[in-house]
């Protein structure tokens, strides 16, 4: 029997022991505290327990599992709530109360529930790895496939049930192998969650995660099986912007990892997307969702291995064809924990005491991203989108700086445009997509000819009114010529009409590809028949007595989203007031 | 039977190493009695066979290698917890030190708590009217929230936490069942004073519990307090059903006493040489805030720290606000030009506020007001830069008509004086009337219907004398 040796908050030490394996899972103390091996030698075992040490003592024994930290993958993940070790939280609070008690030994998922189970092999087929052999409704907008883990060697089918009612645990198939020994199938499997779940083969990213939110759409789009970091001091909407992404994007699963963050944030998710009803579907939005909590104040091994359960349930759902999306809120609080562990194991710190394994961390997490042929023979991926929290707001910060470059994508939250309350508050400069190139033929095909074109003339527009803001800075508005006075002009559109967007207005919370494209298109035209009229010798005052640019400000509450049609009245309507200013009449819609 | 340990094996700073010790668990107490009689209290913070580290609460001075007896409790630091701790003044480890006598406990409790589980949260939507315009309006307090004040030294954070406390309690509909806990960490004994004086002229005193840790005790002790009077806070809000306003001052003494101590332990500092996990240490007390399912009480924390050279970007400062929802930030200028409370509107944020706003809450229009303001005094800070640098003369109209909106949004909105407590009817009242001192285009994140009701220049006229 192994016993403790010593105890330093969540890392135990078991002195001269040679039973475990590395990231074996393992049970400490009478308390049976999960906890996993992080370290091995011949003096000591070293591990991390993922709940509170409050109480342990030397001596107390530790019982290993033969197994490696692994997560259990069935039906009925899908509008669950775990923790960062996958324990159902409301099956948790049934049994400990509000507060969370230690060593609570839980199913991760419920083993009474029933599941309407349809077969889809029959004796005599061939059941070889990744290979769905039964179905059954998880919510009624997702399907579960079970299939045969990625471990198993495969084999002939030999028996299945009836089509029927089980709960996770009923055998409801069996193969035999190529050596001839029986292997039954159960509707769950686990997996380990360091180790990712191996797919056919990568395929290249080509098709957009629509999110509804203009400034990604447009200016930094993101690719299904992408990944892509929102970095952001306190208060610049990081959560808010996961939150409008976890919502509206067409992802057809969504996993929340709420890592270390606030306990209420998970509430309001918990709420918010029972009540919220998803367009496409019809159907609240936890019919498609499935929620990590682990929040600030519980046990910091468990926040790090909360990143990794996410991506393990995302990757199994991946396997069985969906599109996922995974909102990691807030990567930086993993990167800590492991900064805490690595203390604990007074392992040597590189940059600002996080330990010099951190960007390999960080690389093997957002590597596990990407869209697969699946095993099954499928197409499936699993997208990424972190938040990081840098310290100080200051973007050079190891975090960071490692995951710049390991995400194509990064929306940078601007600190000054949330006090002004412009939100979403990606700083348009500061960002960038390197999915723009792999998405052009998608957009051109599926929303417009020109609509990379628009994007770069929109872009372009901001761009050079980046530069002349400097010298407004210096000497006013007032200095500039008239070109630059519109060009100023329209790029206030662009920026309070078009980038700015409001999450919790009915029409502009989700906006679809064609609307924005239209929007763009109506700016572009002002700003062309600004630069016409002003050719003609209106003064700019004249122009902007027209009263587009509020309207164009405007557009995006005035033209409702299932009426695009009323885009060309605005179109005609623009014409006209342009060519009465060019003519010298009075501008009609003044 | 209870076993004594004679003697220690080493002292560094507030800890010391007990060699030969057996059957003793993690964040077990011990109590050290020495030669002299006096008593000192202790916890393991780090454990192996035969050895164990204590940290000692009232410090080491005095210790020796052999002048002690130790013995174990056998569990974790327990606050005895009672209603009839409401109205007392208790150490920072939580003893009384009104000179009253013990407590008679109803319970005891672990003072380190257990994270609350997220699905047994309720969302906090019930607004507190605080009657400070500024935040009614701006970052508004929802019962249940950590909303903190970012200060600095010398900045009237103190007075601006005892004016919430005096106005928020009568816009509780059910006064007897709030009640204030009071925990200080490391603050000179004249701003303890400040608060019990102030407690007792609003007639609140017998409603409030207070956990004084002066910056002259012990840094571990200190390390206590905020554990012990969230432990308290807890105890009543969700047994005995109160709605409880937690204030905690000072955060960064509390987080200079963890670095202290965790620098005596010999551990790898990260920024600043805090400790690694002072992000995790910090959520484990603001996380006690909240409202729990099954429970009519709540908890709502106000910390105040003080920014070190009025540094936001400080560590503590910092993780604080990743942790909390939303912060006040206080202002040196503000302060210095007699503007009272001095919030600096623009950095400052409430999260809660957007769900516990608007129709049932405030004021259908609060949303709007709000963004407005703060996106209009946004413009005020771009014009002022630009004038400092062209002069106010070459401004643009528009320029010139932010330059008067702030001037008076400070004078009018922000200054408002410590005894003026005002409905929230009046404070949006009063941020349109302001915003009408704009030409109304420039008022672009108000929809025409709102416009048209409460866009009204002779009023602002009238109102602001211009």
């Amino acid at each position: 029997m192994d016993r403790i040796y010593s105890i330093n908050g969540p890392v135990v030490k078991v002195k001269a022991s040679k039973s475990f394996s590395m990231t074996e899972m393992v049970y400490v103390g009478n308390k049976r505290l999960i906890s996993e091996v992080i370290n091995v030698s011949s003096d000591f075992t070293t591990i991390q327990v993922y709940e509170g040490t409050t109480g342990l003592m030397p001596g107390e024994p530790v019982v290993g599992t033969g197994a490696a930290m692994s997560a259990l993958l069935g039906p009925g993940i899908i509008t669950n709530i775990f923790d960062g070790i996958e324990r159902p939280l409301r099956a948790l609070a049934d049994l400990t109360g509000a507060f969370i008690g230690d060593g609570a030994e839980v199913s991760p998922l419920d083993t009474e529930r029933k599941f309407k189970v349809t077969m889809t092999v029959k004796p005599g087929d061939r059941l070889s790895a990744g290979e769905v052999y039964c179905t059954c409704p998880e919510t009624p907008v997702v399907t579960h496939k079970c299939m045969l883990s990625p471990l198993s060697k495969g084999g002939e089918v030999v028996w299945t049930a009836p089509d029927g009612e089980y709960t996770i645990n009923d055998t409801v198939c069996k193969i035999r192998t190529a050596e001839g020994s029986e292997e039954e199938l159960t509707l769950c499997q686990r997996w380990p969650i360091r180790t990712p779940r191996p797919s056919k083969e990568r395929l290249p990213i080509d098709r957009p995660l629509v999110t509804g939110q203009r400034v990604i759409d447009t200016i930094a789009p993101i690719a299904k099986g992408g990944t892509a970091a929102i970095p952001g001091g306190f208060g610049t909407g990081k959560t808010m912007t996961q939150h409008q992404l976890a919502k509206w994007c067409d992802a057809d699963i969504i996993v929340y990892i709420g890592c270390g963050e606030r306990g209420n944030e998970m509430t309001q998710v918990l709420e918010e997307f029972t009540e919220l009803i998803d367009p496409r579907t019809d159907r609240p939005l936890t019919d498609r969702t499935v929620l990590i909590a682990n929040t600030s104040n519980m046990p910091v091994a468990a926040r790090e291995a909360s990143i990794y359960t996410g991506i393990t349930l995302a990757e199994y759902y991946r396997d069985m064809g969906y599109h996922i999306a995974i909102m990691a809120d807030s990567t930086s609080r993993w990167a800590e924990a492991l900064r805490e562990l690595s203390g604990r194991l007074e392992e040597m710190p590189a940059e600002e005491g996080f330990p010099a394994y951190l960007p390999s961390r960080i690389s093997e997490f957002y590597e596990r991203a990407g869209y697969v042929k699946t095993l099954g023979g499928s197409e499936g991926s699993v997208s990424i989108i972190g938040a990081v929290s840098p310290q100080g707001s200051d973007f050079s910060e190891p975090v960071t700086q490692n995951t710049k470059r390991f995400v194509r994508c990064f929306w940078a939250l601007d600190k000054s445009l949330a006090y002004a309350r412009h939100y979403p508050a990606i700083n348009w400069n500061d960002s960038y997509s390197e999915y723009t190139d792999d998405l052009a033929a998608y957009y051109k095909a599926n929303v417009a000819e020109d609509f990379m074109q628009v994007r770069q003339d929109i872009a372009n527009i901001l761009n050079r009114e980046n530069s002349l803001m400097e010298i407004v800075k210096l000497m006013g508005a007032d200095v500039l010529p008239d070109d630059q006075k519109l060009l100023i002009e329209t790029a206030r559109a662009v920026r309070v009409g078009f980038l700015q967007q409001n999450a919790y207005h009915k029409d502009d919370t989700y906006v679809p590809l064609a609307k924005q494209y239209k929007m763009m298109k109506l700016i572009l035209k002002f700003y062309e028949l600004g630069g016409r009229a002003l050719d003609n010798g209106s003064p700019i005052s004249a122009v902007t007595g027209t009263g587009w640019v509020e309207k164009l400000i405007k557009l995006k509450y005035d033209i409702p989203n299932d009426k695009p049609e009323l885009f060309d009245s605005y179109s005609k309507q623009m014409e006209q007031d342009f060519n009465a200013l060019i003519s010298g009449g009075e501008p009609v819609g003044a | 039977m209870e076993l004594k340990y004679i003697g220690l094996d080493e002292i560094n700073g507030p800890l010391v190493a007990l060699e030969g010790v057996s059957g003793i668990g993690y964040d077990e107490m011990a109590e050290i009695r020495l030669s002299d009689g006096s008593r000192r209290m202790g916890r393991v913070v780090e454990i192996s066979e035969g050895r164990a580290v204590l940290q000692v609460f009232e410090g080491t001075k005095g210790l020796s290698l052999t002048n002690t007896t130790t013995s174990f409790e056998g569990k974790p630091m327990e606050l005895p917890l009672s209603k009839e701790m409401l109205g007392r003044i208790f150490s920072g480890a939580g003893r009384p030190a009104d000179g009253l006598g013990e407590i008679c406990p109803e319970k005891f409790a672990d003072i380190n708590g257990k994270p609350l589980n997220p699905v047994s949260r309720e969302y906090p939507r019930n607004y507190i009217n605080t009657g400070i315009s500024s935040i009614d309006a701006l970052m508004t307090l929802i019962r249940g929230q950590k909303l903190p004040i970012f200060s600095g030294s010398g900045l009237s954070h103190n007075k601006l936490a005892v004016q919430i406390v005096r106005q928020a309690k009568i816009a509780d509909e059910k006064g007897q069942d709030f009640a204030i806990v009071f925990g200080a960490m490391g603050v000179k004994n004249d701003v303890a004073d400040y608060f019990r004086r102030s407690f007792e002229e609003t007639g609140s005193l017998q409603r409030v519990a207070m956990f004084l840790n002066m910056s002259n005790d012990p840094i571990i002790e200190r390390i206590l307090t905020p554990r012990c009077a969230l432990t308290l806070a807890e105890y009543l809000a969700f047994e005995k059903n109160m709605h409880i306003l937690v204030i905690l001052t000072d955060m960064t003494a509390y987080a200079e006493a963890l670095r202290e101590f965790s620098s005596s332990k010999g551990e790898i500092p990260a920024r600043k040489g805090y400790p690694g996990y002072l992000y995790s240490d910090l959520a484990s007390l603001y996380e006690r805030a909240g409202v729990v399912k099954g429970s009519t009480g709540s908890v709502t924390q106000i910390p105040i720290l003080t920014m070190p050279n009025d540094d936001i970007t400080h560590p503590v400062p910092d993780l604080t606000g990743y942790i909390t929802e939303g912060q006040i930030v206080l202002d040196r200028n503000l302060d210095q030009s007699g503007v009272y409370p001095a919030v600096s509107v623009l950095p400052s944020l409430s999260r809660l506020m957007k769900d516990g706003i608007g129709e049932g809450y405030t004021r259908e229009d609060h949303q709007m007001c709000a963004n407005q303001l703060f996106a209009a005094y946004a413009k005020v800070s771009d014009a002022r830069a630009l004038a400092s640098v062209i002069g106010e003369e070459e401004l643009s109209a528009s320029d010139r008509a932010y330059m008067r909106f702030g001037e008076l949004f400070e004078k009018h909105f922000i200054d408002q004086g410590f005894d003026v407590n005002r409905t929230i009817e009046q404070t949006l009242d009063l941020g349109w009337a302001l915003l009408s001192t704009l030409p109304r285009n420039e008022l672009d994140r108000v929809d025409d219907e709102h416009l048209d009701k409460f866009y009204d220049t002779e009023n602002a006229k009238i109102e602001f004398d211009i």
